[in-house]
């Protein structure tokens, strides 16, 4: 019986008061013993129960024996056969409620940090074998448009392609990558491993059409009847909601998507060299404790802003985000004001955020979510000076795609139905996957559900 | 990359730019726009299409020089080109036959007014057009206008040229006179359009404005451009840029509309101490 190691290797990181002033990665990845050495942790169970907590069901205990023995070029392709996009799910996926939470070593408190050697293979595979070009196929003559370059539509697109089909991808942006480029900050998910990705797409010959509005600049129906065969809908959920109390469109008052968008994807924090401006101020707040939320309070916190609050309206155990982001944020210096929430917001008379009056909560009975409700503890008003606010409470998809498209079985959350297991839309030809089916979920999510619906496209169409 | 067909200074600090842009010119309808980036360090920014051409492949937009985006826009030329040209984007005009149409033009805007004129007079509709600028100089397309209304009233804030005054006057005789009006849209400066959003609204002629507000995207993702109508919030680049009038609350535009007025100016200083204001 070998002994269990439950000594998990730590991914080195950079220090939390130098990675507060720049927007470089902040955990830096293993390296070669590090790597070699987590991996020798792993017991190779014969159930390998981690297999199953990965939705897109990894041979998990397969690339870490390979690295292990150093057969690197074989880790890569076991990894590549099931999840195109490995260097980017090793840094983002939420590995602790997924393929790790079920890791035989969990139970004794140290699963196997699956994530991180997922990177180390892919980071290695992009400094050692450069993008290999795939074998050619034979074209079907078939023509798929995939609408949407998220993970979700990237995957469709490379899967169809690889398979001979001739697609082209609509982006309604002008850069390719979904919430990966315009979303997540470059200090989680440097932009140069998404678009490396992108480009891998683009080499499978894959025609990516930036600039182009599905809905108004081409209808589904009009695709449909000008040569394609079938159509992927990966649009995401890109539509942000507000809370709905008073004066909640004051000037300094931002989504996050707004507010990432013109940091992350307009470059604000370079302003006036980019030449999109972001409201810095010196007191921020961030309304949310999802994702959505540490990264929009750790991004203002990199501005150079003197005190940045998350305020979310639960307690501690039941903020969405990642465990790992939630102590990368309180490392960083972010308060967490908790078991909080807005009342209203307060201006001054050029329509400027100067305040934000808050409620106590308390929380009461869990409600249909199963988490416990948050319940306002009246009489409790307090006030904090805020000069930016940014409200990070979850998006729905954008109605375009919905209002252009007839045919389309839409639900009352706006969301896309369709068939769990194919992807199949209720409308002739069209499939959809990734967040515009679900509502804001995962990348690693979005990505297998655009590979299960690849599959059905690709039967659909003879294959 | 979006070739410049064609630039042509109308008046010295407003431009014409046709782009070649294929997929756009199938697409476009009076009243959208298109959002621009000209470089990979450039701003998004929205502008209207004032004409297309779909055998050409092209698009037209004309720009008025007012921060750092338009201006270093003003410096390029024909056969140079921009990084992104996206759209169409926003609500066509409506164009339904009603009768007398006035359509009022303040600025630049007369570009984006001509081919919305002109679909309404398709239409069969009486197109009573009133073109305001400042003074003489800034007045183009004067005849251009003429040709697709039925009538033109021109004014000058200071008189230089036709007749001296702001454009609610006219449109307050017109809805005052014998001829019934149908409907009004108004496109402008803002504060020109609420004026005339005020000077229609006790005659109860329904009086469609085309907002401004500032915009990333354009495709509703930020919510940057939320304006308020009747007391619901809308986003102008996919609910509008057409709203009626009544409904618009102004003074939330107005203040929305100078978030950013520090780094604009550092902005715009920025670049013109790089040279870039004297190319
Ligand atoms: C700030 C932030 C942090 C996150 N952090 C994590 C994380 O740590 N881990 C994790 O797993 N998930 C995270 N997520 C969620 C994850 O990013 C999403 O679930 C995932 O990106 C969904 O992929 P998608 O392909 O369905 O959609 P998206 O990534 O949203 O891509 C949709 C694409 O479609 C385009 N589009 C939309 N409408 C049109 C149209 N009409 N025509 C053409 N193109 C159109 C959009 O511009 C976009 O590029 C985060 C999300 C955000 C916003
Ligand atoms: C739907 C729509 C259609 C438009 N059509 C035209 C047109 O056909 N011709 C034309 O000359 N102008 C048009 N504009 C206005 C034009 O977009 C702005 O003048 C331009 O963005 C200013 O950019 P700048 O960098 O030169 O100036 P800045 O110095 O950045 O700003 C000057 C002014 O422009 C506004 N502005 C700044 N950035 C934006 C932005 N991203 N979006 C909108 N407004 C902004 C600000 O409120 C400010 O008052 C339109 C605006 C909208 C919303
Ligand atoms: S893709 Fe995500 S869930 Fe699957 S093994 Fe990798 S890190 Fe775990
Ligand atoms: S469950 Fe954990 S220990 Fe077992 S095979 Fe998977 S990673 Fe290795
Ligand atoms: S400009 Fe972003 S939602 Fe309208």
């Amino acid at each position: 019986m070998v002994k269990l190691n439950l000594n998990r290797v730590e991914m080195p990181r950079q220090k939390p008061e130098v990675r507060a002033k720049n927007y470089n990665e902040v955990a830096l990845g293993y390296n070669q013993e590090q790597a070699i050495e987590e991996a020798r942790r792993c017991i190779q169970c014969p159930k390998y129960p981690c297999v199953a907590g990965c939705p897109v069901e990894i041979d998990i205990p397969g690339f870490i024996l390979a690295l292990r023995e150093n057969r690197m070029e074989e880790a890569v392709k076991i990894l590549k056969s099931k999840n195109a996009l490995p260097g980017i799910c090793g840094r983002v996926c939420p590995q602790e409620t997924q393929c790790e939470v079920v890791c035989t070593l969990a139970k004794k408190e140290a699963p196997v940090a699956i994530g991180r050697l997922e990177r180390y293979i892919a980071d290695w595979e992009r400094e050692n074998m450069g993008a290999v070009a795939p074998e050619p196929v034979k074209p079907t003559g078939k023509k798929v448009a995939v609408v949407g370059s998220g993970p979700a539509g990237l995957t469709a697109a490379a899967d169809l392609a690889m398979r001979g089909h001739r697609v082209t991808i609509f982006e309604a942006l002008h850069i390719a990558g979904g919430v990966l480029m315009y979303g997540i900050p470059e200090f989680r998910l440097p932009k140069a491993i998404v678009q490396g990705e992108v480009d891998y797409v683009a080499s499978l010959g894959v025609e990516i059409k930036l600039d182009s509005v599905v809905g108004r600049l081409v209808t589904i129906d009009e695709l449909l009847g000008n040569g394609y065969d079938a159509v992927f809908l990966g649009t995401g959920a890109g539509l942000p909601m507000f809370m709905d109390v008073p004066k909640e469109h004051l000037n300094g008052i931002y989504s996050a998507n707004e507010f990432l968008t013109r940091v992350n994807l307009m470059k604000a924090y370079m302003f006036p060299e980019y030449d999109t401006p972001v409201r810095i101020g010196r007191q921020v707040a961030v309304i949310g404790g999802g994702n959505v939320a540490m990264d929009s309070a750790r991004c203002a916190l990199r501005l150079g802003v003197e005190k940045v609050y998350i305020v979310y309206r639960r307690s501690e155990a039941e903020l969405p985000a990642r465990r790992e982001e939630v102590e990368n944020a309180q490392e960083e210096g972010i308060i967490f004001k908790l078991l909080t929430n807005p009342k209203r917001f307060l201006g001054d008379e050029q329509n400027n955020v100067v305040g934000m009056e808050c409620y106590e909560m308390e929380l009461g009975e869990p409600d249909e979510s199963g988490r416990r409700r948050p319940i306002v503890k009246e009489g409790t008003e307090f006030t904090i000076d805020v000069d930016v606010v940014i409200v990070a409470l979850g998006t729905t998809p954008n109605p375009l795609i919905a209002a252009t498209t007839p045919g389309l079985e839409i639900t009352k959350k706006g969301t896309v139905v369709a068939d769990e297991a194919t992807g199949k839309a209720a409308k002739d030809r069209v499939w959809a996957g990734g967040d515009i089916v679900t509502g804001a979920a995962t990348v690693i999510s979005a990505m297998g559900a655009a590979r299960m619906a690849a599959n059905d496209i690709d039967k659909y169409l003879g294959g | 990359m979006y070739e410049i067909l064609r630039k042509e200074a109308l008046v010295p600090n407003i431009h014409l730019f046709k782009m070649a842009a294929p997929e756009v010119a199938k697409k476009a309808r009076p009243g959208q726009f298109v959002v621009i980036r000209i470089d990979e360090k450039g701003e998004r920014i929205p502008l209207t299409v004032a004409d297309w051409d779909e055998k050409e492949g092209s698009v037209t937009v004309v720009c008025m020089e007012v921060g750092t985006t338009t201006r270093r826009l003003a410096t390029l030329g024909t056969g140079e080109a921009i990084a992104d040209f996206a759209g169409p984007l926003g609500v066509p005009t409506h164009i339904e036959k009603l009768g007398t149409v006035v359509c009022v033009a303040g600025g630049f805007a007369v570009a984006v007014v001509m081919p919305i004129a002109r679909a309404m007079r398709q239409m069969g509709n009486n197109v009573i057009s009133i073109l305001g600028a400042r003074n003489k100089d800034l007045i183009f397309w004067e005849e251009e206008l003429r040709r697709v209304s039925d009538e033109l009233i021109v004014t000058t804030d200071d008189g230089s040229y036709a007749r001296k005054g702001m454009v609610t006057e006219p449109l307050k005789e017109l809805l005052e006179g014998n001829g019934k009006v149908d409907r009004v849209i108004a496109i402008g400066p803002s504060i020109m359009m609420k004026f005339c959003a005020k000077t229609t609204e006790s005659f109860g002629v329904r009086t469609i404005v085309s907002l401004n507000p500032i915009m990333v995207d354009g495709t509703g993702m930020c919510g940057c451009c939320r304006v308020s109508v009747g007391g619901v919030t809308k986003f102008a680049c996919v609910d509008g840029p057409d709203f009626d009038g009544h409904q618009v609350d102004w003074d939330l535009l107005f203040a929305r509309q100078r978030t950013y007025l520090d780094e604009e100016k550092w902005s715009l200083e920025q670049w013109q101490c790089q040279g870039g204001g004297h190319s």
